[in-house]
């Protein structure tokens, strides 16, 4: 009987982050993303003869700024090697990476559970290396031809190598996201995963429970979502366990997985894999990061999310769980923070950021960074909700209007005619006319059993709010409601 | 015109007893008349170099023209010139055409210098005998059955003959001293560092560097001026002022500690070679030098160390060559393996194809340690040498290689004897200490070269001796037959 419970997952991670540099780790080529093909490749970047590298000082900045981030040991002095292999979008026929001697060492990075527990997942390294370019193959380029664009090429990544600490995918995702966190927070990364921004290499085995010695891994290479992830870690934990209760056994290789069709298959084995033949790289000199310049990035570097959390909680009176969503991601932290300034209503802000907000953006699979509502307008929305101007009805059609362009909510509240009737005078003669207009409803409460009269309500008042056209202020109008009511038993 | 030394040149073009255009179409139909006995020449830009001296012209008319302007020269097609043809002597680049410019080329350009073309070299720089080029060999105009020497041969064999008053050179395991000496002409590699790479097609990174050559120490000086930059875009590029290596030549050599190491004076040297070379010693110690003896006791190990070092790095270097971007390309692969196979089968030829597979051998795995590690560790052994060498001497000297120019096919079976032809320059090139060889003395109508080796950033010094020598003797004078 296959039994998930009698095995034991491990899982470690390999992530690929893009460092946000204007310019590429080794030629001052623009890294912007979505150019044309090959409009962002320079000399070097296009490997032609007697070009030589000069490393991005910046890049070596971030690298320090995230192992900063997670406490690691910083390597002071850090080199450049060699990985040499062919392929076309590979331009030099190898890639400048480090593998001795990486810019970060052993560092930690501590994840929360659903259940709310912690777990601490220990980095092994994290080293500096250039992207390559991509390859459009048929079916996303000419029939019968291949295309090489080298506009990635270059492009500085931090490669963060995970210890094998994580146990199910659960934790895999928990981590991976912690990390988009972090780098986000500290600004070294844009966090734009269908841009590839963050791409991930899951490394998976399993064991007998309880057992000391690990299994067979398989390396799945370049997700690029949290959900592939953990479709893929599924599916491949299952993989191994029917294999091997089968009586099969587990080879060492390297898998591909697709998200759109959901199958994953077998890229090579071990036994095919490159000998890379690492060497230092004789055209970069070693990388030495001074102690003034660590204490200077120490000193500068951004909020973590984990004190962010803790200051959201303080600051803001949030919940645990609010002040945790709100925080992990760097962007919509900004984006919450500049709506309650704006609003001067935090809950509101938090409400409004994590429920309408999120939910549009994600049904439109669009990122914070490019919400078609500012968090100024969505404070200045609140702000009116805040103060009453609107119903919480006519806030989400206001809210409609400003995703739709419409402008500010101001603008849109003014535009519709959508302002909520506050002034108690106003109201008061409201509801007398429309009690003096239905003589018979009165009547009828006033004859009614005390107990049943509260159901009687509702009845007013959708005369009422249909006589204002809705604008009346609908707590105020109970309160008055109720008054000249009691005032006639 | 064409015997008169560029340190002649340049009073000429100042005094207007020539212009640059009728210097350079001396040179020219020079190179058109001569060099097809040669071959030193692969590529001759005559419109551009017309171009060129009759701005230059305009510049010495208008006073404040720099040193070498109207000067014509030849640059290693080594070096990437802008709009120019730049095989590295290949035909896996017979069709390249770089848009940019060496910094070595540009630094010429800038100083308003001619270029007459590019010179013929060992494939990629990889060769002691000019027999590997593309372009076929290089005919040593002192003997034209022998060779010029390599990898820099073209440009060696094309200042003997008298095509170009000074080219530039590479070198990284004695392309530049080796030549120099097989053809009779001075030529010096620079401290790794001095001379900026950018543009300069790699061959082996940590070893490459280019330099001048000329007939004499005082045109390399001039030359190097020029050459010598800090340049931001070669990291491995060291920023220290350039000194005026023109300024210093004239000094006295009195006191002068020249080392003699054993080592250079063992078995395998011609015995005429070791004689006009201890004739030169002598010279100069008339002049008040010192002879000191010292012992380099590592110089055995530093050609075996340099054949795992240089194709380690060559075997990365190479991998550009593809077929994919630039460059030779195969006819009609069926697929990607095809296309790797076919294009750097047919694009290379033998001896690089043999360093590439050497290279990619001992940086494999289970033998990086045994091969790549060991020769690093020998590379430290050679620089320790040295240091405690130059606690006691000013420069090392001997011979530049072990006899004069052989006969071409007499080493082509035999890689390791043509590999030995290095012997007395490679460990330069693995300290990273700057070499040169000047002309001192004739073996069988073929001319010796004597070694000068410096501490780190030394030129001047070395550039001083040699020109001392140079005032005292005619070696450097002699010309082949025919020729003057």
């Amino acid at each position: 009987m296959d039994s998930m419970s009698d095995w034991d997952t491990v899982i470690g991670l390999e992530v690929h982050v893009q460092l946000a540099t204007q310019t590429k780790i080794f030629s001052g080529a623009s890294t912007a993303f979505g150019a044309e093909p090959n409009t962002q490749a320079c000399a070097i970047d296009l490997a032609m003869p007697g070009t030589l590298p000069v490393l991005n000082k910046q890049a070596v900045h971030y690298a320090v700024m995230f192992g900063l981030a997670i406490d690691a040991e910083i390597g002071k002095e850090s080199a450049f090697e060699r990985k040499n292999y062919f392929y076309p979008d590979l331009p030099k026929g190898y890639q400048t990476t480090q593998l001795e001697k990486p810019i970060v060492g052993r560092g930690n990075v501590e994840i929360e559970l659903a259940d709310g527990s912690t777990k601490n997942v220990r980095i092994h390294h994290a080293h500096l290396e250039e992207d390559a370019g991509k390859s459009l193959h048929e079916g996303n380029f000419r029939h019968g031809v291949s295309g090489i664009d080298l506009n990635r090429a270059g492009t500085p990544l931090i490669e963060i190598v995970s210890e094998p600490d994580m146990s199910s995918a659960e934790e895999a995702i928990a981590f991976a996201k912690k990390l988009h966190s972090i780098v986000t927070s500290i600004g070294i990364c844009d966090g734009e995963m269908s841009q590839g921004s963050m791409r991930f290499d899951v490394n998976v085995s399993v064991k007998p429970r309880g057992s000391d010695t690990l299994g067979t891994r398989t390396e799945t290479k370049n997700l690029n979502s949290f959900k592939f992830m953990e479709e893929a870690i599924t599916k491949e934990v299952e993989r191994q366990i029917d294999l091997i209760e089968d009586g099969g056994t587990v080879i060492q290789e390297t898998r591909l997985y697709n998200g759109d069709t959901k199958v994953a298959r077998s890229m090579r084995s071990k036994e095919e894999a490159n000998d890379y033949r690492y060497f230092p790289c004789p055209d970069l000199l070693p990388v030495i990061v001074s102690d003034e310049t660590i204490e200077e990035l120490r000193r500068n570097l951004p909020e973590l999310p984990d004190a962010r959390r803790a200051r959201f909680a303080d600051q803001y009176s949030l919940s645990d769980y609010d002040a945790g969503v709100l925080s992990s991601d760097a962007a919509m932290a900004a984006y919450f923070e500049t709506a309650t300034k704006t609003s001067g209503n935090a809950k509101l802000a938090a409400n409004w950021s994590m429920g309408e907000l999120s939910a549009r953006l994600n049904n439109e699979d669009l990122s914070i960074a490019k919400s078609p509502v500012s968090a100024e307008q969505l404070g200045g929305l609140i702000a009116r909700i805040a103060d009453n101007s609107i119903s919480g009805k006519m806030a989400k059609e206001v809210f409609e209007g400003i995703w739709a362009g419409e402008g500010d909510a101001d603008q849109i509240i003014e535009a519709r005619g959508l302002k909520q009737v506050s002034d108690s005078g106003a109201l008061e003669q409201l509801v007398a006319d429309v009690l003096a207009a239905n003589q018979a409803m009165v009547e009828d409460y006033i004859n009614t059993d005390e107990a049943k009269r509260k159901k009687k309500l509702g009845g007013f008042m959708g005369q009422i709010m249909k006589a204002s056209k809705g604008q009346a202020n609908p707590q105020q109008v109970n309160q008055i409601l109720a008054q000249k009511l009691n005032e006639l038993l | 015109m064409h015997n008169l030394t560029i340190a002649e040149l340049i009073r000429g073009l100042q005094s207007k007893e020539f212009s640059s255009v009728e210097l350079t179409q001396h040179f020219l139909t020079r190179i058109a008349e001569l060099d097809p006995s040669y071959n030193a020449v692969i590529t001759v830009t005559a419109d551009q170099a017309l171009k060129a001296a009759a701005a230059a012209d305009q510049r010495l008319a208008a006073g404040n023209a720099p040193a070498l302007c109207g000067i014509p020269i030849l640059h290693k097609d080594i070096f990437c010139t802008n709009g120019v043809r730049t095989s590295c002597g290949s035909k896996m680049l017979d069709n390249f055409v770089p848009p940019y410019n060496a910094t070595v080329v540009e630094n010429f350009e800038q100083a308003g210098a001619v270029v007459l073309g590019k010179t013929n070299m060992d494939e990629f720089a990889m060769g002691s005998s000019n027999e590997t080029s593309f372009y076929g060999p290089v005919k040593n105009p002192w003997a034209t059955d022998c060779v010029p020497g390599g990898s820099s041969g073209g440009s060696a064999a094309a200042v003997a003959a008298r095509l170009a008053p000074g080219a530039t050179a590479t070198d990284t395991g004695g392309s530049i001293r080796q030549p120099a000496a097989l053809c009779g002409i001075t030529g010096l590699k620079p401290t790794y560092g001095r001379v900026s790479r950018w543009g300069m097609i790699a061959f082996a990174s940590s070893l490459d560097q280019g330099g001048p050559m000329a007939r004499t120490a005082e045109d390399c000086a001039i030359m190097l001026n020029c050459m010598a930059s800090f340049d931001d875009k070669d990291s491995t590029c060291i920023e220290r002022d350039v000194p005026d290596y023109s300024a210093t030549i004239g000094n006295s050599i009195k006191g002068l500690r020249i080392g003699v190491p054993s080592e250079y004076f063992s078995k395998g040297l011609n015995p005429g070679t070791e004689q006009a070379v201890r004739a030169a010693l002598a010279e100069l110690e008339v002049q008040g030098a010192e002879l000191v003896d010292i012992s380099l006791p590592n110089t055995g190990l530093s050609v075996p160390a340099y054949y795992v070092i240089a194709p380690a790095e060559a075997s990365a270097n190479l991998s550009r060559f593809d077929g994919v971007k630039y460059g030779y390309r195969c006819e009609d692969p069926t697929d990607l393996q095809d296309l790797y196979t076919r294009t750097r089968a047919e694009g290379f030829g033998e001896e690089v194809q043999r360093r590439i597979l050497i290279g990619t051998y001992c940086l494999s795995a289970g033998y990086y340690d045994a091969y790549y590690g060991k020769a690093q560790q020998v590379r430290q052994l050679i620089q320790q040498d040295f240091a405690k060498a130059f606690e006691k001497v000013d420069v090392i000297m001997g011979p530049t290689c072990p006899s004069p120019a052989f006969k071409f096919g007499s080493k082509g079976d035999d890689p390791v004897a043509m590999y030995l032809e290095d012997i007395y320059t490679i460990a330069t090139n693995l300290a990273g200490l700057p070499g040169m060889s000047l002309p001192c003395g004739m073996v069988d109508d073929k001319p010796v070269g004597l070694q000068i080796i410096g501490n780190y950033f030394d030129e001047a010094r070395m550039l001083n001796v040699a020109h001392e020598y140079q005032q005292a003797t005619d070696w450097h004078r002699a010309a082949p037959e025919g020729l003057l």
